[in-house]
């Protein structure tokens, strides 16, 4: 570790170019995070800033690009902390080696909470280590992409004090050059500048730059005096995904490429019982037939070829031990075990909790179906195994480092033999996240088979649907009781959980009495994180339950709300925000109704109204969203705005059409046709305004995702009076009289 | 016998099977892969290519039904240089992740090419193609621009 920390910051990097890591330690963090304490030489990042001899900036981004503007966003953090010409700033994805690890996530994240404890830790990443020890030396090693991370962690903890430092070396080297001090000199446009007028550019004094350490802890510009961070500045990878150049990892294309179809058991657990070799093995370009223990994998020379010989083998499965698993039963058992005491974790008691209950009690219970990523890249990846040089994988993964220890893993083979390519992703909203990686794993058991010819697995939409690791089923029951006034003044809440008690069930409203408690059941299926992971159950019970006791206070959803948000200031300007730029009190025609939800998530609160009209037979149309989103300061408004629009229309096409279901163990649906999602006919207009504000800077790829599901229901309730408490809303009765 | 293929204006003999979709032709024979495969089945529009000029989904046509007819990929749509469409995609910041645009601008392109100002419902019932990422409020505003005169500021 002292070593690799030595590397980061003594480096001159090619000739003639300065190369900045930046060594993060600040001791009032160290003193916060004890757990870290232990172990000071761990505590390093390696966000990386080059220049080159002809003055080009590079920004090494550890994260990966699915489609959020991660790399534009942080090269614009470095590019004003540097004073760079933005036009001569370049991003560069960071290759999947420690040196380039994400340690600025981990920082980021343990500065935020007091104490180290493994539940401070996000839920996305808890599964990746036994405890917090462990934990900790895992998160140095992290590239991660979940979590909204990027520029909130990265960016801030990171890639801008690199920048800085990286600045402070250009200045000292010009200084150096002329004789004069320091503060003699300023930066602008890529140049260091004297009061005389004398000028160098960034390139002229790079080589001499690198002589020197760089400072742990530089100046950085006030907030006011930024002039790139802050501006909607076009995305770097935006020319090359109009015309077709982007690579994703689907496009790779090694030479001798081979090709593989691959059929899963339908249930999980399933074994692979038999398969019809004979007439598959003679078929065109077949290359090998292999058999695994759950699932059968053709490699052929193209991959029309493979999905042919794949149907011809004709695989049969064995159900498993799922077998009998419903999702009807499912909920079932979900629910009453809601009632019942096993397996719980009171996760928060405020005031008297449930013992303040009084005798009118409002009792409510939710239901939320599980759930695909469906991203448009269906998953896959390309291996190449070469005993005994070693194993080479190409793909899109939201941690490429942890990806490339999991293929060594697979491969049995030690972690420093193995490449790995980080690609970009056709996107990924949680589905190429550390525990989520059977597409890398039968990948690597493919290339396994064949040695020294690269093979590229490409799950089918049906596998990609069927076999994915899903937002999870829950379901979540509550039970209130207001006060004289209408105001609620208990608030308890039990809800299901496939691992541990979630925070993200906490409101924020002023209620003297609550008490939560997180039932664990576990799933059938693999659960995994789905854009914006428990934001986007609780943002759906919470939001939901808050309207209903509105209505049974007899009161405006809003106003309600409003009432309960006296001291968070910041959630109210929100509130306020979305309601007056949906025109919340304007009358509407019969069959209309507006809806309204806020829900914080990854620090950035964000309310919405949802417009919705119901037809007389019942069908929904969402004709517009309003949304109002406080995170804090923005980096690049344009796109941070893309990301909301984005995540409204996905947590739209979950709350209208959204289920997974599960018959006999196995998953039903199998394609878009029966896994909907929302195309341009039915996309309501959408108006995201950004609140800037003095927070610290919160998500934005998440955030527009969980109170898309409340605002339409609390809608479809102020149009018809009919009370939706489980989604999707497809599946719903609502003809209005 | 070889199948002969027409693509952005060159022909090719290619020695594959009369069922393979087009799609997987230009993908794996032609190392053509601006043009993406997201369902297979006709519902996603990813593989979204023009066939005489209209837009087609390439993962539903059997090469051997358009031998010697002219098809255009993303990579040959605008000759060498980008289109008024592909400009006003980034203008408008339209991509995310992106994988779904090729096919996006095919489609658009081909309603323009027969319609060059349609109207928001002439534009959702010709191009349904999905995008995952929620891309639609900025293709409805970057068709809207395209379709207004130059110099039209409102
Ligand atoms: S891949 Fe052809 S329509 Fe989806
Ligand atoms: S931009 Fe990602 S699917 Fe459309």
């Amino acid at each position: 570790m002292i070593t690799r920390r030595r590397m980061l910051l003594g480096t001159t990097g090619v000739a003639g170019a300065l190369v900045v890591g930046y060594a993060l330690w600040p001791d009032d963090r160290l003193a916060r995070a004890d757990g870290l304490a232990a172990q000071p030489g761990e505590r390093f990042l390696a966000t990386w800033i080059k220049i080159a001899g002809d003055g080009l900036v590079t920004v090494m981004i550890p994260h990966c690009e699915m489609g959020t503007g991660t790399s534009t966003a942080l090269a614009q953090m470095a590019a004003e902390e540097l004073d760079a010409d933005w036009s001569r700033v370049r991003a560069q994805i960071a290759p999947a080696d420690a040196l380039f690890a994400n340690g600025a996530l981990a920082e980021g994240f343990l500065f935020e909470s007091k104490n180290l404890t493994l539940s401070s830790i996000p839920a996305f990443l808890r599964g990746t280590a036994a405890d917090a020890t462990g934990a900790i030396a895992r998160y140095m090693d992290l590239q991660t992409t979940g979590g909204s991370p990027a520029v909130r962690m990265t960016g801030v903890y990171g890639i801008r004090i690199s920048a800085a430092a990286a600045r402070e070396l250009l200045v000292r080297a010009a200084a150096a050059r002329v004789g004069a001090s320091r503060g003699s000199f300023h930066t602008a446009m890529s140049r260091v500048i004297h009061t005389s007028g004398q000028s160098f550019g960034f390139g002229e004094l790079a080589a001499e730059a690198a002589n020197h350490r760089p400072s742990a802890h530089p100046p950085l510009k006030a907030r006011n005096a930024y002039t790139l961070v802050g501006a909607s500045l076009a995305r770097f990878d935006i020319p090359a995904k109009v015309n077709g150049a982007t690579i994703y990892g689907i496009d790779v294309s090694p030479p001798d490429l081979c090709y593989a179809a691959i059929r899963i058991a339908p249930a999980t657990g399933g074994k692979l019982r038999s398969v019809d070799e004979a007439s598959a093995a003679q078929m065109r370009g077949v290359r090998r037939i292999v058999r695994l223990d759950d699932a059968v994998v053709v490699v052929a020379d193209r991959f029309w070829r493979a999905q042919k010989a794949l149907d011809a083998l004709r695989p049969t499965f064995d159900a498993g031990k799922k077998a009998a698993v419903f999702s009807a039963a499912l909920r079932a058992r979900q629910v009453s075990a809601l009632g019942g005491k096993e397996s719980t974790t009171t996760d928060l008691t405020v005031g008297r909790g449930v013992d303040a209950l009084g005798s009118h009690v409002i009792e409510r219970l939710y239901h939320v179906p599980y759930l695909a990523h469906a991203a448009m890249e269906p998953v896959n990846a390309t291996a190449l195994f070469r005993p005994p040089r070693g194993l080479e994988v190409w793909g899109g993964s939201q941690d490429a480092l942890a990806a490339r220890a999991f293929c060594a893993e697979v491969a049995g083979m030690p972690m420093s033999q193995v490449i790995f390519h980080q690609l970009p992703s056709g996107g990924a909203f949680g589905r190429r996240l550390p525990g989520s990686w059977n597409f890398f794993e039968y990948a690597v058991r493919a290339a396994m088979a064949v040695p020294g010819t690269p093979v590229k697995l490409i799950f089918t939409r049906e596998e990609d649907i069927q076999h994915d690791y899903y937002r999870p089923a829950v379901t979540s029951r509550f039970r209130g009781s207001l006060s004289t006034d209408g105001r609620p003044r208990v608030w308890v809440n039990d809800y299901t959980t496939v691992d541990s008690a979630d925070t993200e069930a906490h409101i924020i409203y002023g209620v003297p009495h609550q008490a939560y408690r997180a039932v664990k059941i576990a799933s059938p299926v693999p659960t995994g994180s789905w854009r914006s992971i428990e934001s986007s159950w609780h943002g759906f019970f919470v939001e939901s339950f808050v309207d209903e006791l509105a209505h049974e206070a007899r009161r405006d959803p809003l106003e309600y709300r409003r009432a309960l948000l006296a001291h968070k200031p910041r959630h109210l300007a929100a509130l306020n925000l979305a309601a007056d730029k949906a025109g919340w009190a304007a009358p509407l025609d019969a069959g209309v109704g507006r809806g309204i939800a806020l829900v914080e998530c990854f620090g950035t609160i964000v309310a919405q109204v949802a417009e919705v009209e119901v037809a007389k037979l019942g069908s929904v149309r969402v004709r517009r969203i309003t949304c109002a989103a406080d995170c804090g300061a923005v980096v690049n408004p344009d796109g941070f705005r893309a990301q909301v629009e984005g995540g409204i229309i996905f947590g739209l096409s979950a709350a209208l059409y959204g289920a997974i279901t599960l018959e006999h163990g196995a998953v039903v649906q199998r394609n878009f046709p029966d896994y909907p999602v929302i195309r341009l006919a039915d996309c309501p207009d959408i108006d995201v305004h950004i609140i800037e504000s003095d927070g610290t800077m919160g998500g934005a790829g998440e955030v527009g995702v969980p109170p898309v599901a409340p605002a339409v229901v609390n809608a479809i309730f102020a149009a018809t009076g009919v009370r939706l408490r489980e989604l999707p809303v497809v599946n719903a009765e609502i003809a209005r009289g | 016998m070889g199948i002969n293929l027409n693509v952005n204006g060159t022909s090719h003999e290619l020695d594959i099977e009369d069922d393979v979709p087009l799609l997987w032709v230009l993908r794996d024979e032609l190392k053509l892969t601006g043009t993406k495969f997201g369902c297979g089945i006709g519902s996603c529009g990813a593989c979204t290519v023009h066939l005489n000029g209209a837009a087609v989904r390439s993962c539903q046509i059997p090469v051997s039904a358009v031998s010697g007819q002219p098809i255009t990929t993303i990579e040959g749509l605008g000759a060498g240089t980008l289109t008024a469409l592909q400009r006003a995609w980034i203008e408008h910041q339209v991509p995310q992740c992106g994988y779904c645009q090729s096919g996006m601008i095919m489609a658009v392109s081909a309603l323009l090419a027969r319609n060059p100002a349609p109207t928001e419902e002439d534009l959702a019932a010709a191009v349904t193609n999905i995008c995952r990422c929620g891309t639609y409020p900025r293709i409805r505003a970057a068709v809207s621009a395209l379709g207004k005169p130059a110099g039209d500021a409102a």
